[in-house]
């Protein structure tokens, strides 16, 4: 993104009305989505992941957080986008939820945008690689539009088997 | 400068508790017929501190159960009454009683309040059985309340009930405060108004006056205002009623004096409490009774250390004080209250030689022994919460990491031009270490903590099921990890319960079968390599093996004549799985043997049974020594590596194709003196990729578990290490075949074996055929 676009985005925040949030954007492939800030912890790059036996596929392993052991989860497997390569370039966005780390790897890191509420437009019935309940809403800036994805929601579902709740169920 | 009481029930609850249980411990040990009176003044002094503190927190329910037990300890150290069996029972229950309602402040359990009663009846009546009450010398027998004080009970010959203080009665105290704060008033109102009635009322000169009304004791209302402000510059008086003439004026000076708390006592000074004599002319007419309660306090208002040194000589000069007391009756109050502090000088200059004050300085001493234990045990340890331990042990894990990879990095370097900084880095290896072992043993408590409860369990226990047991423990001195310590009381308390009402039989049973009379029952702790081996050991009937199969049988297991020994004594770890022919409400149902089972192994332990019909039966329980580190072996697969616990391997071997059996095909044997064991593909177990296919190419490890042996292949063994242990759950989720994760030297994960987990799930894939 250049620092054009950032300063757009920055008077779109002002002129808005209402409530406005901080999001971060990052990409899979075509598609650009936003995640709640206040749930970042850090983006670091690809470390060798230790491999754990019997998890989904999108489950990459454990890797060590400075003496943590975080799970990584490939977004892109998941949600079945993007090119599954793991290089010096491939990012790993570090979510702090509620207590709980976890990482999360992703095409690229692209900016922090803020958006108020009537930038925000509700996500239509349509068929998707995850459920739609996690999806908050569509925001559209410069005519591209951004997913606003729960990240809290989603990663905490069973969907993605991240908790032992996922395993009793 | 309000300090919340609150804060410091918890050191209240802590230490009560230590004392119960030191209590308990040395009634369990005393001898009947001849008491060691060092025992019985150590078990006085316990029932004492609770008493104080209880009082001091406003427990009063504890204080006075406490009460009655100090009464009948009381005579019965003095030898006025001759120790009895029933005296035992009695302060066992007593005990008892005081836990529960110390739980009950503490956790808000329920109290069963009849058998509170029921325990305060009986301690009364042993009490007064005792025949001969000797009304003790008047001087000579110091009441030994310190903050409780219900002072009539103070058996001072001398005098006649001290009026002022009537026992339970209500009084009306009123008090001047200092100036104080605003906020300090309302927390100091809101805090007396715990004990009674208060009504505040500005005075003249800016200062409040508290007028409270309570059935408490004025050492209670000091108690209470030390919180919030220098007792010394209270003044309170007594508006009591009650006071009817001057001829009672001795007493209540000769009361005063052991209601008083020398405790706070030490703090004052007498200058400041002097001066205030003319405030408390201004806010109160009774002025005879508040003057005797000012000389009282005056007593005590000696400030420093030459009184402590002196084991609180002020009290030596009983003589001249009354003396300044009948001077005061006679006389104006400033005077008195100024020879009342010339004669307090005086004793603290010189010592005190008169017989009385000499007797009257015995109450002081014995007060400072009753604190001594407390300040003796604060200084050789401090209280410390286990999470800042365990954060201590974390940062230390880190450490150790950290100073791995330093290791790592510094070993490539080369030796000869790097030789400095790598003589520099071994020696931080060594410091990492001592440093590590120390913050463990921090964690580290002996046995004692657990086995300590179960001396008086088994008394009960075989009293109530009429047998005769000896309890010996041996290694109570053994550390063990707080964690583990904890978590391991309940497994054992079901073994230990399990022992006396199952294996040790009655005493004809034992008779008949030519055994002594009286089981034994041994409990021992020991370390044996990287664990503690605990062991719960008695000569009784043995576990029946012919008994044992039949009624698994009979449940439905599936059992076999030829299963060996200990896969029969094994069974009785299956859930619901009881031989006893009759349930008692001891033991029997046949819940709890499943559940020891599961509590150990979730520690890390595993159990082992050993017995022989007749003869008794061993209950061994093995765990590691601390939850958080863990003696490993790292094994290599493909490009991972995974540790496998120490402790469960049995040994490492490179097979021959000669010794690896197929059946049908399929499941893989190796053959290792004389046992076929089952041959567990990690790769195939955790789907990882590695180009060393056939056992004969890699290693094969004999691992051990809840009495199963598999033989687990891998590619190469890398090397035998402490590793840290890490939960995947913390961010994770829990893995089958993982126990854990640990960091490795090179800032990369490795995955922790859970052994038993991963000897059946080899089994399943075996069964599966996964591995072909």
């Amino acid at each position: 993104m250049s620092a054009t676009t950032d300063t757009n985005l920055e008077t779109n925040g002002a002129e808005g009305t209402g409530h406005s949030q901080e999001y971060l954007t990052f990409v899979l492939a075509d598609e650009s989505y936003g995640i709640d800030i206040l749930k970042v912890q850090e983006i670091r790059g690809y470390d060798a992941v230790t491999k754990i036996a019997n998890t989904p596929e999108f489950i990459k392993g454990v890797v060590n957080l400075r003496g943590l052991i975080v799970p990584i989860v490939d977004l892109r497997i998941k949600f079945g986008l993007g090119n599954v390569v793991y290089d010096d370039f491939t990012v790993v966005i570090i979510l702090n939820l509620n207590g709980r780390v976890v990482g999360i790897v992703v095409d690229g890191v692209s900016d922090v945008m803020n958006l108020n509420g009537n930038q925000v437009r509700t996500v239509p019935d349509i068929v998707s690689s995850i459920d739609t309940k996690y999806i908050t809403g569509l925001a559209t800036v410069e005519d591209k539009m951004f997913i606003l994805v729960d990240i809290e929601q989603l990663m905490t579902s069973d969907e993605m088997a991240l908790m032992d709740s996922a395993v009793v169920h | 400068m309000t300090i919340d009481m609150s804060q410091f029930y918890e050191v209240f609850f802590d230490e009560s508790e230590e004392l119960l249980a030191e209590a308990e411990r040395l009634l369990l040990g005393i001898n009947i017929e001849n008491p060691d009176s060092e025992d019985l003044n150590a078990i006085f002094r316990a029932a004492h501190s609770i008493k104080g503190g209880a009082a001091t927190f406003g427990f009063m329910d504890m204080t006075e159960i406490t009460h009655v037990l100090e009464n009948l300890l009381d005579k019965i150290r003095k030898n006025e009454m001759a120790l009895t069996a029933e005296h035992v029972d009695a302060f066992l229950a007593a005990k008892d009683v005081l836990k529960m309602e110390l739980d009950g402040h503490r956790l808000a359990t329920a109290v069963d309040l009849e058998q509170v009663a029921d325990v305060k009846m009986t301690l009364k009546s042993l009490s007064e059985a005792g025949g001969v009450e000797i009304k003790p010398a008047p001087v000579a027998t110091p009441e030994p309340e310190v903050v409780v004080a219900p002072v009539v009970e103070a058996p001072v010959a001398a005098a006649p009930e001290p009026a002022a203080q009537v026992e339970g009665g209500i009084q009306i105290f009123n008090i001047a405060l200092p100036e104080i704060t605003e906020k300090d008033l309302a927390n100091l109102q809101e805090e007396l108004g715990l004990l009674g009635e208060v009504a505040s009322s500005k005075q003249e000169n800016g200062r409040y006056v508290f007028t409270l009304t309570t059935d408490s004791s004025q050492s209670d209302i000091i108690s209470i205002c030390s919180f919030i402000l220098d007792p010394n510059d209270l003044v309170i008086t007594l508006n009591a009623p009650a006071v009817t003439s001057a001829t009672a004026s001795a007493a209540p000076v000769a009361t005063a004096v052991p209601a008083a708390d020398p405790g706070y006592g030490l703090f004052s000074e007498e200058v400041k409490s002097t001066p205030t004599a003319p405030v408390v002319e201004e806010s109160n007419s009774d002025s005879k009774v508040k003057i005797h309660e000012e000389v009282g306090y005056g007593l005590f208002t000696k400030p420093g250390e030459e009184a402590v040194e002196e084991g609180y000589g002020f009290f030596a000069p009983f003589a001249p004080h009354k003396d300044a007391v009948k001077t005061e009756l006679i006389g104006d109050d400033t005077p008195v209250t100024a020879e009342a502090k010339a004669a307090t000088a005086e004793v603290a200059a010189s010592k005190p030689v008169t017989p009385a004050a000499a007797t009257e300085n015995k109450t002081p001493a014995r007060r400072e022994t009753d604190k001594a234990p407390a300040a003796s045990a604060e200084t050789s340890s401090i209280r410390v919460g286990v999470e800042k331990v365990d954060q201590l042990i974390n940062l230390v894990g880190e450490l150790v990491i950290t100073q791995a990879m330093i290791e790592q990095r510094v070993s490539k370097l080369d030796p000869i031009n790097n030789e400095n900084l790598i003589n520099s880095v071994s020696q931080l290896t060594r410091n990492t270490r001592d440093l590590q072992e120390s913050v463990m043993s921090i964690r580290m408590m002996p046995m004692d903590f657990v086995f300590s409860r179960f001396p008086r369990m088994v008394r009960d226990l075989a009293a109530k099921l009429g047998k005769k047991v000896e309890f010996v423990t041996v290694g109570a001195t053994t550390e063990l990890d707080k964690g583990l310590i904890e978590r391991i009381v309940d497994p054992l308390t079901h073994l230990v319960r399990n022992s006396v009402d199952h294996g040790v039989e009655s005493p004809e049973k034992r008779k008949a079968t030519g055994k002594p009379e009286t089981g034994k029952l041994t409990l021992s702790a020991a370390h044996k390599g990287g664990s503690i081996v605990i062991e719960v050991t008695d000569d009784g009937a043995g576990l029946n093996r012919d008994k044992l199969l039949a009624k698994a049988s009979a449940n439905g297991l599936q059992v076999s004549e030829s299963m060996s020994d200990t896969e029969v004594f094994n069974l009785i770890f299956a859930p619901g799985f009881s031989t006893a022919e009759v349930v008692t409400d001891v033991s029997g149902r046949g819940v709890g043997m499943d559940v020891v089972k599961r509590n150990i192994t979730s520690m890390g332990g595993t159990v082992e049974i050993r017995s022989a019909l007749g003869y008794g039966t061993t209950i061994s329980i093995a765990l590691p020594l601390t939850l958080a580190i863990l003696d490993g072996m790292s094994v290599s697969l493909g490009e991972s590596l995974y540790v496998i616990p120490l402790n469960l391997i049995v040994e490492t071997m490179q097979p021959k194709m000669e010794d690896i059996k197929t059946v049908t095909n399929e499941g893989l044997m190796i053959h290792v003196r004389g046992e076929y064991l089952p041959i567990i593909p990690l790769y195939a177990l955790f789907k990882q990729e590695t180009e060393i296919m056939h056992p004969t190419e890699g290693v094969l490890i004999i691992i051990e578990a809840e009495g199963k042996k598999a033989a687990l292949f891998v590619d190469a063994l890398v090397g035998q290490q402490q590793v840290v242990i890490k939960s995947l759950e913390t961010n994770f989720k829990k893995i089958q075949g993982v126990s854990g994760a640990t960091i490795m030297g090179d800032g990369s994960v490795a995955l922790i074996l859970d052994v038993p987990t991963v000897i059946k799930m080899g089994q399943c894939n075996l069964k599966e055929g996964v591995y072909s």
